[in-house]
């Protein structure tokens, strides 16, 4: 009896497979499902949309301006992945509006091989524009090709690829190294009688850590400086508190907090608020953090903090730009953009800074 | 002479009588890891009086951040021995339920706004809705594995996996932070007492559950549930009813650890807040020299195996070892464990011992 309510069951789901299988097939050419939780919804009139849509588009495959909106298809890292990724999603989302001319889809995941089947399902879509921030930098080369061979334009933001340039028509990025070397040159600047600094490093490998600490290793080599400690707390701020917990309870002395990112200062702060080790401008230890989290700069306006680097997230101005020259018959001036970064000192940030560089 | 041998026979009856006890095993790694500290850096135990930036006073020292960090471990070592024992398989998911749960309080503290000026609701009303939600995910688990018989470690895979991604769904994929001072005693200090605030909180965490096991019959029928199913259900108990029971107990440990995570920052960070900490509560209770495959427990020892995995891991930290490389170390520890508590080691090593009894005997006979 088990057995064969199992075997129905079974039955039933193989069933249900195909039919999920074969609506896939006919949703696909339509538009990528914005949400999975929308998916079934738009479904059913999907085929609809995908004939009316498929024949002008044979006709002019990139969208010519006028009137007419331009498909973009957006590939981005999950936005839960930190306080940058959300600030971008949103940014993007901003942009890419029916407004502003486009027609935008997104799709999103941390994993590589995900983000190139969606690029691919992109391609089948018709978009005209690919936009793309590789979770891996490997792998992409054949996707890129189908695309370019659909006529289909591709722009990187945020992460760079291991690829021909010729694949893609701009890439816009941020220079991690330069973040690093803006801030260990606001720490030179500083002109303390010593330096010991506390490092906390992000995951290590990843192309943030790989700049930030680069630029320190140097000035460490180069200016004599002592680094009390070098750990990684993988962008954690409980594990960067514990790090500097245990700094402190050994008694050794420091007056730098190194942290790669805003959190990891944060929780760095924390341990020194236990230990009643004052902080910020004109104070015991110097607070340096990354990304320009708006609660981060708050800090800085309190100065409670002395520095935060930006790693800029609000590419979508830049792809834009990008798009209309395009559209215009254009090509970009450079292949790859590095955006403006600041970095900002407590002794001088204003209100209107933290509004507008707040993430 | 005679009266010398018995004496020594005693010591050695004592001794043996020591090994055997389950407590021993966390006791011995505590004493080992003591010792070891003493010699490398007797500074170790140096505990200073001093005042916080609030200007309240503290303790702080290496033995007061492993009191204060091993808490939150020490009380979900509470709930997961019981599930250990009663369903022979783990939760898995702990960590991201705290992040749930955690979620849950900041959310209802802010309200819509992230960065409130005053809190919205009382904090107690927050805890207390956050326990709820906690257990509703713990009784999700629960169902999973008594009612429908999923493996614990597959039913516990699935909030594993979503959990962080709810977490962050609840708060709209916002950071909110809380200002009040209120808010951080429960992870930091309550003025005027130098004495971390989480251990009081495990320690309230432990008399009640010294309580409960001692005057009701949920330590008797966890065990004999974990022990043999079947045979309990002849005896009328409700197997599957106890699971749920363990795991939704689970559930409320986890938000009273969740609770201590968020406001050590007054603030929460979804995708790495307690991570990988089902790692360190499931080898409190290895450590606490309980069997993982379910059955019988003891609770002190489990408690004791999370301070001493936190001594572990301040210990690591104060050697300068990397912390990525801190899960290592402790999968070291793991095998150990579980190679020692395997039955073929165990028949190998209670041979040796009788051999080396039986060659003293003999000695002392010739």
């Amino acid at each position: 009896m088990k057995k064969k309510v199992l075997a129905a069951i079974m039955a039933a789901t193989m069933v249900l497979g195909l039919a999920a299988c074969g609506s896939k097939e006919a949703a696909a050419p339509a538009e990528a499902p914005k949400e999975e939780a929308a998916a079934p919804a738009q479904e059913e009139e999907a085929p609809a949309e995908a004939e009316e849509e498929a024949a002008p588009e044979e006709e002019a495959a990139p969208a010519e301006g006028s009137g007419e909106l331009i498909k973009v298809g957006i590939i981005n890292n999950d936005p839960n992945e930190s306080g940058y990724r959300t600030a971008n999603d949103k940014d993007l989302k901003a942009m890419f509006t029916e407004e502003n001319g486009y027609e935008a889809s997104f799709a999103y995941s941390n994993k590589n091989d995900e983000q190139i089947s969606s690029a691919q399902k992109f391609i089948q879509d018709g978009v005209d524009y690919l936009l793309i921030s590789a979770a891996d930098t490997a792998g992409w080369d054949s996707v890129l090709t189908d695309a370019q061979n659909e006529g289909i334009r591709v722009i990187l933001f945020d992460r760079v690829i291991d690829a021909d340039e010729s694949l893609y028509e701009a890439s816009i990025v941020s220079d991690m190294a330069k973040e690093g070397e803006t801030a260990v040159e606001w720490l030179k600047g500083q002109g303390l009688s010593e330096y010991n600094i506390i490092h906390l490093q992000g995951v290590m490998g990843s192309a943030a850590q790989k700049g930030r600490s680069g630029a320190l290793d140097a000035a460490v080599e180069s200016e004599g400086w002592k680094l009390v400690t070098q750990q990684t707390a993988e962008w954690n701020a409980e594990k960067a508190q514990q790090i500097v917990q245990s700094v402190i309870d050994s008694g050794e002395s420091f007056n730098v907090i190194y942290a790669e990112n805003d959190d990891m200062a944060k929780g760095a702060v924390a341990a020194l608020d236990k230990a009643n080790i004052s902080h910020g401008v004109g104070k015991d230890v110097v607070i340096m953090g990354f990304d320009c989290n708006k609660w981060a700069l708050e800090e800085l306006l309190k100065q409670n903090w002395n520095y935060d680097g930006q790693c800029n997230p609000f590419q979508s101005s830049y792809i834009d730009e990008i798009i209309k020259t395009i559209q215009g018959g254009g090509s970009p001036a450079q292949k790859t953009i590095i955006m403006d970064e600041k970095g900002f000192d407590a002794t001088e940030i204003t209100q209107e800074d933290v509004d507008n560089f707040g993430i | 002479m005679k009266s010398e041998n018995m004496k020594k026979s005693g010591v050695m009856v004592f001794l043996k009588k020591l090994v055997r006890q389950q407590i021993f095993i966390p006791i011995a790694a505590l004493l080992l890891l003591a010792v070891f500290n003493l010699i490398n850096d007797p500074s170790f135990y140096k505990i200073t009086y001093g005042y916080n930036s609030a200007g309240d006073p503290v303790l702080s020292g290496y033995l007061m951040t492993i009191l204060d960090y091993g808490s939150e471990l020490a009380i979900l070592a509470i709930g997961m021995t019981l599930v250990t024992a009663a369903t022979g398989g783990q939760d898995i998911s702990v960590g991201a339920t705290i992040a749930i749960s955690g979620s849950v309080i900041l959310r209802i503290l802010c309200g819509t706004n992230s960065r409130p000026e005053t809190l919205q609701a009382p904090i107690l009303v927050a805890f207390l809705v956050s326990c709820v939600v906690a257990m509703i995910f713990g009784a999700f688990n629960g169902a999973l594995v008594a009612y429908f018989k999923i493996q614990p470690m597959v039913a516990t895979l699935i909030l594993f996996t979503a959990g962080r991604s709810i977490a962050a769904w609840i708060n709209n994929n916002e950071l909110p932070i809380i200002s009040d001072p209120v808010f951080s005693y429960f992870g930091g200090f309550i003025p005027g007492i130098p004495i971390p605030t989480p251990f009081f909180i495990a320690a309230a965490c432990m008399i009640v559950t010294g309580l409960v096991l001692k005057f009701t019959t949920l330590g008797l029928y966890t065990q004999s549930v974990g022990i043999n199913e079947s045979s309990s259900r002849l005896n009328g108990l409700n197997p599957a009813f106890i699971k749920f029971l363990t795991f939704v107990i689970l559930g409320l440990c986890v938000a009273v650890a969740g609770l201590i995570k968020v406001s050590r920052l007054s603030s929460i960070n979804y995708s790495v807040i307690a991570k990988d900490i089902e790692m360190d509560a499931i080898l409190a209770v290895a450590l606490g020299g309980n069997a993982l495959s379910g059955g019988k427990f003891n609770m002190t020892a489990s408690i004791l195996g999370a301070y001493v995995i936190q001594f572990l891991t301040t210990t690591l930290y104060k050697l300068n070892v990397q912390s990525d490389a801190l899960p290592a170390y402790k999968a070291v520890v793991v095998i150990v464990l579980v190679v020692l508590s395997a039955p073929i080691v165990r028949e190998k090593l209670s041979a040796f011992f009788k051999k080396i009894n039986s060659k003293q005997r003999f000695k002392e006979v010739g």
